[in-house]
């Protein structure tokens, strides 16, 4: 028996920063929805049980490179087709992969449900089916606790006044069904779109704020980078206050690194691409800016490094470029010691911090300008409110059923049709917030209107 | 002096009717013991069917060889389409009856129906051999042997009438209330609750002002409930609407004091969506009027039901109260509205079949599962006979699907999700409303009627017809094209936009402002071509061209929710030993025994982890 038909996703390694994550997908279009985000060969023509290598984007932006490994239904974990992404080890990148799939058609993945799979396409014995079992119940009465837990500051409110609102919208429009010969007065359409622009800024900003929540959970991505030689991995190394065996210069190792993450302020910062700034150390010819461009653009900080080696037409050159791409950025001058006196001078003009990473200067003064650059103010615990990606796609689809109600009621459809988007509304945001059912809808109309002959 | 009977039904309301027709007409020897001869398929409170779902519902028992719907269309005063302007799964046909030709009717049906006989006498207990039920007792003390048993009370079962302080025993007002049945069930391990209901007063037509209200009338091309081609009546009568006002608010408040439901005398739960009007100004202070319909109970009758004015106030209040409504300055009360409380046994006690879990081969219909409407119950009494008889036949049992009828989302939520108050259908209340419309019922469910033998050769005929040629129709809209010469006068008629280049008639008719109809003045040759179609099967047609989009996302839905739906838990499950369902979902599931995934799914308390609980351990 085939329980379900539709593809899901989730992260088979624990989250955190391993060395490499895993993302596993599984069902029908597992492997075309891979395709969508995946530069490299054409996937629905290899075989099964071979690894292929690639990157994956979104849109012309690189997020990773990436090795992804086909099963092909049934010859799989859960006898479905099956693609397994291996990223790199930052919570950040996958996510933003996972984000990415879903977007695709993918849908998140309960916990357990590949095992599920699994066993209901007949992949595993009893006795592990009976612990499938047991891990979907105590789950089941976990996640409650771990959905509140995860409800920071006005997350519950908010969305139990979400709830609150969509139901009083579809209950309008129930009302104006089932009970059409009431001496009731109907919402006019204006009112009941401007009840969806609430509802939606609502979901908006909740959906913005999964960006937040996730730099609070997973750290603010940064990015190191500059020409070859200018000194960015001994930076980042000094930053991490540590001399880390795998700065051996020997290509590759990097791979195996545990990211690297510093503690300012209390928020976490996460140097993202480290294996790029080691590689390039060995690759004296890399392309420089350009190839580090997509790199950077995945950062909520660049930290850019230039040398007194460079050309004054160069570092300005690379200055504009970085003002253009509106991503708050540090300059910084490294090795002051070799810095000419002219140089010297337009530090002011270029407003480059002046450091040596050698020797260890001036990096309090790149700490405290991390943490003005993240601007604390706008991700303070408690305007954080969405940290959960399940959490994320119901909002989004919520907003997307709640757009096609506002599309149909554009084009004057009968209110019968308009149901289907705004059943699928409440059934993705009761996700979160608990089913809400027909009794609920039809509570609500009768304590709000006077219904009855 | 009784031989055997197959079946015995219990009351002859809606239910008791539809269940004895029904199960008759299969073959079985039926008896029908009613408390009154005279009072046979009385319709207790409104003189009307249908509505908004409840339509629905009456089409679909005609499109399963019920007979509600004819008996209707043969009694209407006044038919209307509800919902014309929201899409075709809304328009719901709602009929004003004519109460004494409608009882008549029903019985000379019954009358006609071969297999049924009738007895006048009150039930007072079922009797059972082992766990199955074997006959019935009654208060003459006689014993009937049956292989089964509907039991449909209504009302009746230790009814208390309610007008302001005073109280009564009765099942109906001037009737006498049953004893004995409730406390026998109750003895056997039933489970039973209480309920209540009312009904507004009952006044004088020729003392009524219509010259102060507003007109309401019928349709001008009246529609019907019965898919067969009983003849309607074609004169309509007028009803009325007034309203009620600020005096009549205040004269109604000062009998509060006495009032049963205010004072707590009233201990069942009423249906909030059919509250009194003492309950609507209680509740809804800030309403300046509340709207009455004027609806006359009959042809011939003088007598006038005062629809929107249900009450349980005493009567002189009530009398007071009606004189200060515009046209009522004058009123001569016939009956007073009173309230009522009855017994009901919680419907969670039923299997999908309507056959009570605990007792074998013993029905319930109607009031007695906690629902209201003659729709409802009617229904249900169809379903009730039939699968009465095809247990005690060993025939195959009539369970109807939700995404197929609303018979079987008011059957399915009954006994999945039970009910506090009276429960009433609300296309809401149906996932899959897009499909269960009023002119599909035939579609949808006569071939169920025709395979249990219900529905004539005729018949399902008829149907087929009705399939074929709208699809023909529609593809003929989608071959043929149209010139803007021919149709652009139209268009811009209609208050659409010109077209400029040969267009398919398709793509004409799926603008909203443009009926086949419209086409058809325009269009010589369109017109000949459809000549030959019925009205139903042009409409049919119409129905698909604009909406089939709608409709075929929602059957991918169903489609996509059959695995679950569908798939069978088995009836044996032991469902103690597991211990990773929640211990709510854990006691409803062993309560219940639900027969699909499905329908376990539904029940409140079991979650969707306790479903994935429950598919690994059927995988087993």
């Amino acid at each position: 028996m085939k329980v379900s038909t539709d593809t899901i996703v989730a992260l088979a390694t624990p989250g955190g920063s391993g060395a490499i994550g895993v993302i596993r997908l599984s069902g029908p279009e597992a492997i075309a929805i891979t395709q969508q985000v995946f530069k490299g060969k054409d996937l629905s023509k290899q075989a099964s049980h071979t690894i292929h290598f690639g990157t994956i984007r979104d849109g012309e932006q690189i997020i990773d490179e990436v090795l992804v490994s086909l099963f092909i239904a049934p010859r799989s974990y859960t006898r479905e087709n099956v693609v397994e992404i291996s990223t790199h080890g930052s919570a950040y990148i996958q996510e933003k992969v996972i984000k990415l799939l879903i977007q695709q058609g993918a849908r998140a993945a309960n916990p357990g449900e590949f095992t599920l799979r699994a066993f209901l396409n007949g992949q595993l014995d009893l006795s592990q089916a009976e612990a499938v079992a047991d891990l979907i119940a105590s789950h089941s009465q976990a996640s409650h606790q771990l959905a509140i837990q995860q409800m920071r500051g006005g997350f519950s409110n908010q969305l139990k006044q979400l709830r609150d609102e969509l139901i009083h919208f579809a209950s309008m429009i129930e009302l104006e069904l089932d009970f059409a010969e009431e001496d009731v007065e109907f919402a006019n359409r204006d009112d009941l779109k401007s009840l969806i622009y609430q509802i939606n800024r609502v979901i908006r900003s909740l959906i913005d704020s999964f960006e937040q929540g996730n730099v609070l959970k997973n750290g603010v991505p940064v990015v190191i980078a500059g020409q070859p030689n200018v000194g960015k991995s001994t930076l980042l190394n000094s930053l991490l206050n540590e001399e880390r065996a795998i700065v051996s210069d020997i290509a590759g190792t990097t791979r195996d690194t545990i990211e690297d993450e510093i503690v300012l302020n209390g928020i976490n910062f996460r140097f993202i691409d480290t294996a790029g700034i080691r590689e390039t150390q060995d690759v004296i010819e890399a392309k420089g800016v350009e190839r580090t461009l997509d790199k950077m653009k995945l950062a909520k900080v660049i930290i850019y490094l230039f040398s007194p080696e460079q050309d004054q037409h160069q570092i300005e050159e690379q200055l504009i470029e970085l003002e253009a791409l509106k991503i708050p950025f540090i300059g910084l001058m490294n090795k002051t010691d070799l810095l000419t006196n002219q140089q010297n001078t337009m530090l002011k003009t270029w407003a480059l911090l002046p450091i040596s990473a050698q020797q260890k200067s001036g990096i309090e003064e790149l700490k405290s300008n991390l943490i003005e650059k993240v601007n604390l103010a706008n991700i303070t615990t408690d305007g954080v409110m969405v940290s959960n990606i399940r959490h994320l796609e119901a909002l989004q689809k919520t907003e997307e059923a709640l757009n096609r109600v506002l599309l149909n009621l554009d084009s004057s459809v009968a209110s019968d049709f308009l149901t289907s988007d705004i059943k699928q509304a409440l059934h993705y945001l009761g996700e979160i917030t608990g089913i809400v059912t027909t009794d609920d809808l039809l509570e609500n109309i009768f304590s709000k209107f006077c219904i009855g002959k | 002096m009784f031989s055997k009977y197959d079946i015995i039904v219990v009351g002859a309301g809606h239910a008791g009717c539809e269940a004895a027709a029904a199960a008759a007409n299969l073959g079985s020897k039926v008896l029908l013991i009613t408390m009154n001869m005279g009072t046979i398929a009385q319709m207790s409170c409104n003189p009307a069917m249908g509505g908004v779902a409840k339509g629905q519902i009456v089409r679909e028992i005609d499109a399963l060889g019920g007979y509600s719907g004819i008996i209707s269309d043969k009694t209407t005063l006044q038919f209307r389409m509800l919902n014309r302007s929201k899409g075709p799964a809304m328009w719901s046909p709602r009929a004003q009856i004519d109460r004494m030709r409608f009882a008549e009717e029903w019985r000379l049906a019954l009358e006609q129906t071969p297999n049924v006989d009738f007895w006048q006498d009150t039930v007072t207990g079922i009797k059972l051999k082992g766990d199955k039920v074997s006959g019935v007792i009654t208060s003459l003390g006689i014993e009937i042997d049956a292989e089964a048993v509907v039991l449909t009370n209504g009302t009746f079962l230790n009814g208390i009438i309610h007008i302001g302080e005073k109280r009564f025993g009765g099942g109906r007002t001037g009737e006498k209330a049953a004893t004995g049945i409730t406390e026998q069930l109750v003895e056997l391990g039933f489970e039973a609750g209480r309920m209540k209901t009312g009904t507004p007063p009952r006044v004088d037509g020729r003392t009524l002002d219509y010259s102060k209200m507003e007109e309401q009338w019928g349709d001008d091309e009246r529609g019907r409930f019965s898919y067969t081609d009983v003849p309607l009546v074609e004169e309509q009568r007028c009803c009325w609407i007034t309203y009620t006002n600020a005096d009549v608010h205040e004269t109604l408040k000062e009998g509060f004091e006495k009032s049963p439901m205010f004072t707590g005398r009233i201990k069942g739960l009423g249906p909030r969506y059919c509250p009194s009007i003492e309950d609507k100004i209680n509740r809804f202070a800030e309403r300046e009027r509340h709207q009455i319909f004027v609806e006359p109970e009959g042809w011939n009758t003088v007598e006038i039901y005062v629809n929107g004015f249900s009450t349980s106030l005493p009567e002189d209040v009530q009398y007071k109260a009606l004189t200060q409504i515009p046209g009522f300055e004058n009123a001569r009360m016939f009956r007073p509205g009173y309230a009522i409380e009855y017994d009901y046994f919680p419907p969670t006690q039923l299997d999908l079949t309507l056959e009570t879990k605990l007792v074998k081969n013993l029905f319930f219909a109607g009031q007695i599962n906690g629902t209201t409407g003659y729709e409802e119950a009617a229904c249900q009494g169809f379903i009730a006979g039939v699968n009465a008889h095809q247990k005690i036949k060993d025939k195959h049992e009539l369970i109807l699907k939700r995404s197929e009828s609303y018979i079987g989302v008011l059957i399915d939520d009954l006994v999945t999700k039970g009910t506090e108050e009276p429960y009433r259908m609300f296309t809401s209340r149906a996932e899959h409303r897009l499909l269960l419309r009023q002119d599909n019922a035939d579609i949808r469910l006569s071939k169920m009627g025709y395979e249990l033998g219900l529905i004539t050769d005729d018949r399902m005929e008829k149907v087929g017809h009705k399939i074929k040629n709208s699809d023909e129709m529609v593809d003929l809209f989608k071959k043929e094209s149209v010139e803007p010469d021919q149709v652009n006068g139209l268009l811009e008629e209609l208050g659409t936009s010109t077209i400029n280049q040969k267009t398919k008639l398709i793509q004409l008719l799926s603008r909203p402002q443009v009926g086949i109809s419209d086409l058809r003045k325009a269009l010589d040759s369109l017109d000949k071509n459809l000549g030959e179609y019925s009205a139903e099967e042009i409409e049919q047609a119409e129905i698909k061209v604009k909406y089939e989009s709608y409709f075929e996302k929602e059957l991918e839905i169903v489609e996509k929710m059959k695995k679950m739906e569908d798939r069978e838990i088995n009836p044996d499950f032991d469902y103690q030993t597991l211990v990773s369902l929640s211990k709510e979902a854990r006691e409803k599931l062993v309560r219940i025994k639900p027969r699909t995934l499905g329908q376990a799914s539904r029940i409140s308390g079991v979650s969707p982890s306790d479903i994935s609980v429950l598919m690994v351990h059927m995988t087993k």
